[in-house]
């Protein structure tokens, strides 16, 4: 790439400021985070988060991941609605996208907290795991406090923001075994969490049959466009994309086990797909954790 | 898919990797093991003492085993290791035990292994859950009775990779489910590699349930016996430091006529669960 480019690239797409949010239908405010893992640097606003605003109340979607994302996140609403805030969302567990949570919550006292119906086990069972990953990667001084909501779905449900309904949809195990997605039936706008990753490689923490098995119907909800966890706002290619790639995962590992190699055979020999950000940190991960779940296939 | 987002992360690396390699032009020797702590631990003199007291460890030589550990742990849930014999089992000197140690873990004895000259390759195989940057070894001893050590230092996962479970619904649905593998052609006389795995969540009973302040019950496989044509060629205790869905792969020597593989598991709670395989057939 010619480095004239290269530097005019750099410079708009600067990095965005931590509060810093996109109208992308009326009243549904988007935060994009930085496409990168969390470290000092930045703060960990390493994942989307978004509000709706309705006639009467706002919902705030997932909470980034730090304090310091909680304070931007808050300071973000009240930039633009004085209502108050009728629920948090969290779409799943992992700390990228849930560590904002205290901050947030004392700031904006949202009436309910809502999660999926295993995220409180879940994130139980990683607490110090998570604790002393962002102690490391942020370089605090004494590990995060974690707080889970204390509402959970099974199932659907939906929240009245006045005026406008918003519709709560807990899926069976895919990208973890707690994802929870929210759809804005206003602006037909889904938000999808970690069920959807456009340009950031998608992760496996949960099973690769389920989330396989449920894109269709995600992508058969019929959004008008589609926050993702990670990445630009999305129309349906990023499904296809998404998909291609879980796909093309499945396929290579079942061939590994197909020809007896071992989980370090197949990990060394299946090279990542180009196109994708964090590959480096996340592809041989997939493949681990793609084979523990293939090799019980018969 | 935007690729314009993507580019100032892919830059941002571009330039790190010209930093990064710039640096190693510059200091050729230190980049390695920069980051690698005395294998000398707190934890290591501890269970060394305690399995083995004062007797001598030929350390890291790797004439009699070796470790095969990845660099960095990609997925903590699911770390995969080798023990690998680097002499062949014969009745006059073989490697009748291995003990896989990892020294940050909660239990610092993941499993121990007895082996027999009937084993064929003293080579095992499984994965282990591995939360901190540690040392993993493993330490053979031969049956003259001399101990062997190998190491390595392993790096903890990132992004939200956790040493817990990923599907424990499922792993329930399919609990005490055994099944063995064969690996490659059965041939007489000759060490052949198998696999058994066992569907179970081995749980550590580590994790607080934040609503209830209840401890989930500890779950895990404790013991587990492989055996070939009525002799037991592979006798393994091990805990919760082995991942969900314990899985070994082991040798066995296949002699004439027929024979069986059996695997005898045994759990915490004295569940108990088994498998036979006859051999000529595949699967399960």
């Amino acid at each position: 790439m010619p480095l004239a480019l290269a530097a005019a690239l750099l410079l708009t797409a600067a990095t965005p400021a931590p509060d810093a949010v996109s109208e992308v239908a009326p009243g549904v405010f988007v935060h994009l985070g930085q496409v990168a893992e969390a470290a000092r640097d930045n703060a960990g606003d390493t994942s989307n988060w978004a509000f709706v605003v309705g006639e009467r109340c706002v919902a705030v979607i997932d909470a980034g991941g730090s304090e310091a994302t909680g304070r931007a996140l808050a300071a973000a609403v009240r930039a633009r609605t004085a209502l108050p805030v009728c629920a948090l969302v969290i779409t799943h567990g992992h700390p990228d996208h849930l560590l904002g949570l205290p901050a947030l919550a004392a700031a904006l006292a949202p009436q309910r907290q809502i999660a999926a119906e295993r995220l409180p086990a879940a994130v139980a069972a990683r607490r110090g795991t998570y604790q002393a990953l962002a102690q490391r990667q942020l370089e605090l001084a004494a590990p995060p406090v974690i707080a889970v909501p204390g509402e959970t779905v099974n199932g659907e449900a939906a929240i009245d923001l006045g005026g406008r309904r918003l519709v709560l949809r807990a899926w069976k195990t895919a990208h973890t075994d707690h994802d929870l997605t929210v759809f804005d039936e206003a602006s037909r706008t889904l938000f999808a969490g970690d069920l959807l990753f456009v340009g950031h490689l998608p992760v496996l923490d949960g099973s690769l049959g389920g989330w396989l098995a449920q894109a269709p119907a995600l992508r058969a909800l019929g959004a008008a466009r589609t926050v993702p966890g990670h990445g630009p706002v999305s129309s349906a290619a990023g499904w296809d994309a998404q998909t291609a790639y879980l796909a093309g995962l499945r396929d290579a590992v079942r061939a590994a086990l197909g020809r007896h190699q071992t989980l370090q055979q197949a990990v060394a020999g299946i090279d990542a797909p180009a196109g994708w950000a964090m590959t480096e940190l996340y592809h041989r991960r997939n493949v681990t954790a793609a084979y523990s779940e293939l090799e019980w296939e018969d | 898919m935007s690729f314009p987002a993507l580019l100032p992360s892919a830059l941002r690396r571009l330039v790190a990797l010209a930093g990064a390699l710039a640096c190693a032009a510059l200091l050729p020797l230190a980049a390695q093991a920069a980051d690698e702590p005395s294998p000398d631990t707190e934890q290591w003199t501890g269970v060394r003492q305690y399995l083995f007291a004062d007797r001598p460890i030929a350390d890291n030589m790797g004439d009699v085993v070796e470790l095969d550990a990845p660099f960095r742990a990609e997925d903590a849930a699911v770390v995969p290791i080798g023990l690998k014999a680097k002499v062949d089992q014969t009745p006059g000197r073989y490697i009748r035990k291995l003990w896989l140690l990892v020294d940050k873990n909660p239990t610092p004895i993941a499993a121990s292994f007895e082996l027999t000259p009937e084993s064929g390759r003293a080579d095992i195989e499984t994965r282990i859950r591995l939360e901190e940057y540690t040392w993993v070894r493993v330490v053979a001893e031969t049956s003259d009775g001399q101990l062997h050590m190998a190491r390595k230092f392993v790096r903890a996962a990132g992004g939200c990779s956790a040493p817990a479970g990923k599907d424990m619904e499922a792993a329930l649905a399919r609990l005490g489910k055994v099944k063995f593998k064969l690996e490659g052609e059965v041939q007489q006389g000759k060490p052949t590699l198998a696999q058994v795995m066992v569907s179970h969540p081995n749980n550590s009973g580590m994790q607080m349930d934040q609503v209830t302040r209840l401890f989930v019950p500890p779950h895990y496989i404790r013991h587990v016996e492989v055996a070939y044509a009525g002799k037991v060629i592979m006798s393994a205790d091990v805990d919760f430091s082995i991942s969900e869905n314990p899985n070994f792969r082991f040798y066995f020597t296949p002699q004439a006529g027929s024979g069986e593989l059996t695997a005898k598991v045994v759990d915490s709670k004295d569940l108990t669960f088994s498998s036979t395989l006859s051999l000529g057939k595949t699967g399960t």
